[in-house]
């Protein structure tokens, strides 16, 4: 009986912990250029809901996804417009963000509640499909976000720490008057790094309606931005280690999916506490020494040469 | 992350200059949603013109007002009171919850207490679920574990679903509907109300905590203490503040003031612990606080503000469809507007 | 491979002027920086730029670097005049400079932070080429580093090795020094000298910067002495001695403040001990240093010092005495009592005080008004049921600055709004009010102009003289030499030495404070 549980849970955790990688991931970028977006949640919403309404509205999921990895990328570029032209606080520019993201979300998924939509497709590939133990299950069987998940995450990793951008972007994190000593301009890099990464919040937010449940609800996310900010710090701001806290959050919800699905005896809203728990927990086991794998500057404004 | 010292949006103006600058922001930002009011096909003159007809212009829209001051304003505080330490409290929607939860626990444990005695107890609970709740991630940020913006950010998702499980469970109304709520309190422990509206004690006990909040950060030693360690923590710990027991203590005070909020909204409107008692109470209240600078009145303006525009979402709700979500839009704005003011000069 | 020198250097023969900075001048509202300063600094030399603090030696720097634009002159570059606007075009003419305050990121590696200055690097970085590089321009010039290594994990010698190479492989052909040997021990002053020697040969022009004169003497081909804005004098090659160098420096009247002699005084016999630790020892996190072992004894009437080079775990003694860390081994007393688990507030209010290197950082909230921080640290004294004793409170703070001859500050303002040297005075009037038993001092005159500096020097022998006893901490060995009779040596969380006044040579307490054992050295 616990084959099929683990294997259920398995293929949960790679479903689940898609968005929340990419949630992840998009929050590393900023937040190792120096900026913390506390309304991610909101970039999330307005990805999962732009992305449902154009699908709906055009019947293609496709379109939806490059909507909503725009709406998330304008969203960010817009949060970067406060916290970096106009130099606002990040946390209440953060919150504003969140608002933001209720309110855009509400107007732009409402109309479309209730809606049918033809999701990303599946796709498996034979060889896999063939074998014993993943045919008749939901494994392997992802859609293109899904698939993608990996490449994508190595080729965060590989911008930040193999590239000329990355250094400069991971210097503004660290020390902008250093990044601006050497010739660099620490907003630009801010920008590009807030584009990235709301492109994809965007995707992380439109894989929920578009693959994940097909629907659209008002702050569906359910946090989700909220555990991805804290996955950020799980991974030492690392993009590959952000892979690893991905998947055992998203395992945290399918577990409490599965447990449910099977009627267990405990109470729905104690197993849906679980995630949120989980993630506390595991910042106290190891937040003390994360601390110091911060950016140096991450949250603070910068004034030009001083 | 990065500590932040005092909230303060719109610096240190005299009262009835912020008042007219915090006039001028609202204008600014209900032309910028009345365009989007157009865009998604509503009126905009027309959705104004029921919002201040439902509010402002008769005399029960005008206690609804007060109805939805009175959690807004100890949401604010419970914001503010620790960010005079420079600590961020976002966990007013769990605080709210929790002490929504442990006032009940004790309504139907003791339904026959006589009101003075009830009362005051239910008060009390509601101020001790709040503040634990909140002392947790104080105690967890004391210790340098995790950041106090996220752990009180996780816990508001939390402590909704600790009051569902209890509704849904050993308190379930047996005598009511399929509506999922708790057994109704008894009459004695429900907040006095006034007037046939539903304006409730609750805006006393409100009140009152706003001014336990002026006069403890200005006029004790306490609020003397409290500030330095918000100024500056390391000289404060070098000067021999104890930071780590302020920490905990100013978060459990905060939490405690959104508890009675939470208290308020069980005892006084709902008289049983529903789902759903606080439309984002939590987060409005962060934002109170924060465009207030801290500082009661402007607390009190914001609030009262904010009291209009929340009923302006339900009121759009019900006369254009809109959903009430979209009030958040506005918020936004606002938020937008004064974040985007001319760039300052400190720091974070 | 280092061999694309700059363009700059090419056709300009040796010993000709890089860099000519002909009648600069440059104001601040009413100071007069820099007062039509020339200056040549020449290809395989080494150029001293000497001056006490506000000499405008920094000004001049700045503007030769293209961090501020001067407000007439004009700055030549390789024969060129130089249009310098920002840091940048300094840099493109082979300009570089490393500042007091290193622009380092300790996060990354020393090949990272070399990296992110590079002008021609590549959008894909090839790591092991830029390592390379790094490698033979540190064979060239005697600047080893391990290019893997996290700049956080090196000490403050290498640091400034790499700010060093940061310009080398960005090509700079003229390096600008500002106060290189501020941070540095003895013997780690005489490797950078090497290295001036080894940069020199391949036609590097340097300018370095400093107060000292001993340095300068030691390893300076040309020197220029500023003073108040203008060029006090010029030097060549051999020409200078200290005494005339002096005279310019200074003018006629000589150095301000109280420089007593060195030399061994009759102190009278110091009294009970005050502070003793016993084998202390205190546990470090993260880059904190371990302290092991700690036997110190600070007596009233008498002034301790303690010497080491930055990071030897100073600022963890401070704290341990302080009672801001806890002790992990051994014991610590104050008269007699064991204080060793006592909290900084009942130190505090046992007779402890501290007197900090930056008290806007360490013992002020600047946005509080002057009469809060005084009451801030006075622990209970004041305190009445949920308020305080003001008129008492300032009643007993006049009387402080009175007897420091300090003048008492207005109380409303907010203390942030007070001058470097005014906000030391509230602080130590403060500290001194209930007549301390002990003072620790950290790094108390880092950072103050020459007269604040010898007032608060001044203070702490009154200090001592007054019956109390005084922890001095500190990184001048000449402040030490003047004030402490007594003086340890900090190495690695560990002393390894204990001199009385007048018993130790610079050289010897030097090696100590860089780790060589004393039986190393003939």
């Amino acid at each position: 009986m616990t084959t099929p549980l683990f294997s259920g849970v398995l293929a949960g955790a790679i479903l689940s912990g898609t968005s929340l990688l990419y949630a992840t991931l998009g929050e590393t970028l900023v937040e190792r250029a120096g900026i913390v977006n506390l309304g991610l949640e909101g970039i999330l919403l307005i990805g999962a809901s732009t992305g449902f309404a154009t699908a709906a509205a055009t019947g293609s999921a496709w379109l939806g996804l490059l909507v909503a990895a725009l709406s998330g990328g304008l969203a960010n570029i817009l949060f970067g417009w406060l916290v970096v032209s106009r130099r606002a606080n990040q946390l209440a520019s953060g919150l504003a963000m969140l608002f933001f993201g209720f309110g855009l979300s509400a107007l732009v998924g409402t109309p479309y509640v209730g809606a049918v939509i033809t999701g990303l497709p599946k796709w498996r590939p034979a060889w896999l499909a063939a074998l014993p133990w993943v045919s008749g299950s939901t494994l392997f069987n992802y859609d293109a976000l899904t698939w993608m998940a990996l490449p994508v995450a190595v080729l965060v990793w590989w911008a930040l720490f193999r590239t000329r951008w990355g250094l400069g972007v991971r210097a503004v994190g660290e020390s902008p008057a250093a990044a601006f000593a050497s010739g660099r301009s620490p907003g630009i890099l801010q920008f590009q790094a807030l584009s990235a990464g709301g492109v994809l919040g965007g995707l992380a937010g439109a894989h929920l309606s578009l693959s994940l449940t097909l629907t659209w609800a008002e702050y569906m996310t359910a946090g989700r931005g909220f555990i991805a900010i804290a996955l950020v710090i799980f991974s030492k701001w690392h993009p590959l280690r952000a892979v690893a806290g991905a998947l055992l959050f998203g395992g945290a919800e399918a577990l409490q999916l599965q447990l449910q699905a099977r009627g267990t005896d405990v109470s729905p809203f104690l197993l849906e506490m679980f995630p949120y728990l989980l993630t506390i927990l595991v910042l106290l086991a190891w937040g003390g020494a994360r601390r110091l794998a911060a950016p140096a500057s991450l949250g603070r404004t910068f004034y030009g040469s001083e | 992350m990065a500590e932040t010292g005092r909230l303060s949006a719109l610096g240190s103006a005299p009262p009835v200059r912020a008042a007219l600058r915090y006039g001028a922001i609202t204008a600014v930002a209900l032309a910028a949603f009345a365009m989007v009011l157009l865009l998604a096909g509503k009126d905009p003159l027309r959705a104004y013109a029921d919002t201040f007809s439902y509010t402002l212009a008769n005399a029960y829209g005008f206690s609804e007002l007060l109805v939805r001051m009175t959690p807004l304003l100890l949401t604010a505080v419970a914001v503010a009171l620790p960010s005079r330490l420079g600590l961020i409290n976002v966990g007013g929607e769990g605080q709210l919850y929790m002490g929504a939860w442990l006032a009940s626990a004790g309504a139907l444990m003791f339904p026959g207490l006589p009101r003075w005695q009830l009362l005051p107890l239910v008060a009390l609970l509601g101020f001790i679920g709040g503040a634990v709740w909140a002392a947790i991630p104080g105690v967890l940020r004391a210790a340098r574990l995790v950041n106090e913006t996220i752990a009180t950010l996780l816990l508001n998702y939390v402590a909704p679903l600790i009051v569902s499980y209890f509704i849904f469970g050993p308190w379930r109304d047996v005598r009511g509907s399929a509506y999922p709520q708790s057994s109704a309190f008894s009459e004695a422990a429900r907040l006095p109300s006034f007037f046939d509206t539903r304006v409730h004690g609750g805006l006393l006990i409100a009140l009152a905590a706003l001014l336990a909040y002026w006069l403890i950060m200005e006029k004790t030693r306490w609020g003397v203490d409290m500030r330095a360690i918000g100024g500056n923590p390391e000289a404060a710990r070098r000067l021999g503040l104890p930071v780590a027991a302020w920490i905990v203590i100013a978060l459990a005070i905060g939490g405690g003031f959104a508890g009675l909020a939470g208290m308020g909204e069980a005892m006084g409107i709902h008289g049983r612990l529903r789902q759903g008692l606080s439309p984002g109470y939590g987060f409005t209240g962060f934002l109170i606080a924060w465009l207030a600078g801290g500082r009661p009145l402007g607390i009190l303006f914001m609030a009262f503000l904010f009291a209009i525009i929340t009923s302006a979402g339900d009121t759009l709700q019900i006369t254009q469809g809109l959903p009430y979500s979209a009030i958040n839009l506005l918020l936004a704005m606002i938020l937008f507007i004064v974040l985007a003011r001319r760039p300052r000069k400190a720091g974070r | 491979m280092p061999g694309r020198e700059a363009s700059v250097a090419a056709a300009v023969p040796p010993g000709a002027p890089l860099v000519e900075v002909r009648g600069v001048s440059k104001r601040y509202g009413p100071v007069l920086a820099n007062d039509q300063v020339d200056l040549t600094l020449r290809g395989g030399e080494v150029h001293a730029l000497l001056g006490e603090n506000g000499a405008g030696k920094s000004t001049l720097s700045k503007i030769i670097y293209g961090f501020t634009r001067p407000d007439a002159g004009a700055v030549r570059v390789a024969g060129e005049p130089a249009a310098l606007r920002s840091p940048r075009d300094a840099r493109a003419l082979g300009i570089g400079m490393v500042f007091q305050n290193f622009m380092l990121i300790p996060a990354m590696t020393v090949l990272e932070n070399i990296a992110l200055f590079l002008t021609d690097l590549p959008a894909v970085v090839r790591r092991e080429a830029v390592a390379a590089r790094i490698r033979a321009f540190g064979e060239r010039f005697g600047l080893h580093v391990d290019p893997s290594a996290l700049v956080r994990q090196l000490s403050v010698g290498d640091q400034q090795k790499v700010e060093i190479l940061k310009l080398l492989l960005a090509r700079a052909r003229v390096l600008i020094l500002d106060e290189p040997t501020k941070v540095l021990a003895p013997h780690e002053v005489e490797a950078l000298f090497r290295v001036f020697a080894a940069l020199k040969a391949e036609g590097y022009a340097i300018l370095f910067i400093t107060h000292k004169l001993r340095e300068v003497l030691a390893c300076a081909d040309r020197i220029t002495v500023m003073r108040q804005g203008r060029v006090a004098g010029g030097f060549g090659p051999g020409e200078a001695d200290a005494g005339a160098l002096v005279r310019l420096m200074f003018g006629e009247a000589g150095p301000v403040g109280d420089e007593a002699p060195a030399g061994p005084e009759a102190r009278p016999a110091a009294a009970g001990p005050i502070l003793e630790l016993l084998g202390a020892s205190a546990r470090a996190v993260g880059s904190e240093t371990a302290l092991t072992g700690l036997d110190l004894c600070v007596r009233a009437g008498e002034i301790v010092g303690v010497a080491g080079v930055s990071g030897s775990g100073q600022k963890e003694l401070g704290d341990l005495i302080l009672g801001l860390r806890p002790l992990s081994g051994g014991s610590k007393r104050l008269c007699g009592e064991d204080a060793s688990s006592w909290s900084i507030a009942r130190m505090r209010e046992a007779g402890v005080a501290f007197v900090p290197e930056d008290p806007l950082v360490m013992a002020a909230v600047p946005g509080m008004s002057v009469r809060e921080n005084l009451y801030l640290g006075t622990g209970r004294r004041y305190r009445k049921g949920a308020g305080v004793r003001w008129r008492a409170l300032e009643a007993a703070m006049a009387e402080s600055f009175r007897a420091l001859a300090f003048p008492v500050p207005r109380l409303d303002p907010p203390i942030g709004a007070l001058s470097g040297g005014n906000l030391q005075r509230v602080v130590i009037a403060r500290e001194m009010a209930h007549r301390p038993r002990l003072i620790v001092a950290l790094y108390p005159t880092r950072g103050l102009d020459v007269r604040s500096a010898a007032s608060v020097r001044d203070l702490l022998r009154r200090a001592r003289d007054g019956g109390g006893g005084v922890l001095l901490i500190s990184e001048d060995l000449d402040e030490l030499a003047e004030l402490a009779d007594r003086l340890f040596v900090l190495y690695a969380g560990a002393f390894r030495g204990c001199f009385p006044r007048g018993g130790w040579q610079t050289g010897a307490v030097g090696r100590l404070m860089t780790g060589e054992r004393e039986a190393d050295h003939g």
